[in-house]
């Protein structure tokens, strides 16, 4: 019912733009098509489909991720590409020293965040484990700009990819975890994630259009920051709206539920650098 | 020179005389406006972009004076009618004295 709502005006939208084969409803980004809705994985309950958060955005903002040179993320990939190049820290080393090219992370950040050694790892914690163990440099910031540009490069790698996250095995406790997190209700407001972001997607809060929260897009370029923005940081602004003692950036809590909700996220495409609004 | 300028251009590779091509440009550059302050209060001095110039074959396609309000990441897209073939030459003139050139060659038949 929502979304019929939703597709109507976006698709009235979109009609101005005759020109291109593109309405609000399929996403093309530099010709390869990408699956922005699909039925939701048998562990979500709550949702029958699930839809990409670019579903959500305007049509000006869809645009901007159509393209990649109107895609303001590609700047911070650029960046990153040089990055990969730079030596840095005691052993005289890049990335690019041991990894010969950056296209061979395809299809990495689709199943991230993964348990490697019983300890439930991000894209955050590879860079930072890579960067203290084989180039012997200081740690990235984790929401930092070279950290998030950097993950972004690689995630561009698996771009339309479906975002494959594992749940079982040794993730279960992680995911058991998350999933209690998401239906706990924080702060002043008494809010959870599910109340947003499963009960009211399509919904106006206030100004914003609310989404599922799917997470295939991060590192996500925010218009309203100008900056690539991570999955951590956006969870620390959810939480911070409801009024509540949010966890840290890179805690154990956020590893956790970062893991349950790119779960949540899985059969859509990877998106990254998705723009939002 | 300031950190991480990049200038990107899109021009078509190919087109026919006559045709009206568009031309997209972004360079990266964070656009400082002079207005703002740092935590201790100093202003924080302007450094940006401040003239954008695109050039066909020697010729003056467009030049733009660009002021302190504009956003950090300046974009242009403007269209140009091509007579024949050659090559475009985009500049962009930095506060700090930084000229940032690009040339892109369109073929047109």
């Amino acid at each position: 019912m929502k979304m019929t709502k939703i597709i109507a005006t976006v698709a009235a939208c979109a009609f101005g733009a005759a020109a291109s084969a593109q309405d609000g409803n399929t996403l093309f980004v530099e010709g390869e098509k990408m699956v922005t809705e699909t039925a939701a994985p048998d562990h979500v309950e709550g949702l029958r489909t699930i839809y990409s958060g670019w579903r959500f955005r305007t049509p000006e903002t869809q645009a901007l991720q159509m393209d990649d040179f109107e895609n303001p993320a590609m700047i911070f990939v650029d960046q990153a590409l040089d990055l990969f190049n730079t030596v840095d820290g005691s052993e005289g080393r890049s990335c690019a020293s041991c990894h010969e090219s950056v296209e061979d992370f395809a299809g990495l950040t689709a199943t991230m965040p993964k348990v490697i050694d019983g300890k439930l790892t991000t894209m955050e914690d590879l860079l930072n484990g890579h960067r203290a163990k084989a180039m012997g440099a200081e740690p990235w910031k984790w929401s930092g700009p070279e950290m998030q540009s950097m993950i972004a490069l690689i995630g561009l790698q698996s771009r339309g990819m479906p975002m494959n996250v594992a749940i079982d095995g040794d993730a279960a406790p992680f995911y058991e975890q998350g999933k209690e997190m998401y239906y706990t209700r924080y702060g002043q407001l008494e809010m959870s994630c599910a109340n947003c972001h499963e009960d009211n997607y399509g919904n106006m809060i206030r100004a914003d259009h609310l989404s599922q929260g799917q997470i295939n897009g991060f590192p996500t370029y925010r218009l309203k920051q100008a900056k690539l923005i991570s999955r951590h940081n956006r969870f620390r602004g959810c939480i911070r709206d409801t009024r509540a003692e949010t966890f840290a950036e890179g805690s154990d809590e956020f590893r956790a539920l970062e893991l349950y909700v790119a779960s949540r996220s899985n059969g859509l495409s990877v998106e990254t650098p998705a723009v939002r609004q | 020179m300031a950190d991480n300028v990049k200038p990107r251009v899109r021009v078509p590779k190919e087109a026919s005389a006559g045709d009206t091509i568009t031309i997209k440009t972004l360079i990266s550059h964070t656009m400082e406006s002079g207005q703002r302050k740092d935590k201790d209060g100093n202003v924080i001095p302007r450094s940006i972009i401040n003239r954008f110039v695109a050039d066909f074959n020697g010729e003056n396609v467009i030049d733009v004076t660009l002021e302190p309000a504009i956003s950090t990441n300046p974009y242009f897209e403007f269209d140009a009618i091509v007579p024949g073939p050659g090559e475009f030459t985009f500049t962009w003139y930095d506060d700090d004295g930084s000229v940032y050139t690009e040339t892109k060659s369109i073929d047109v038949s």
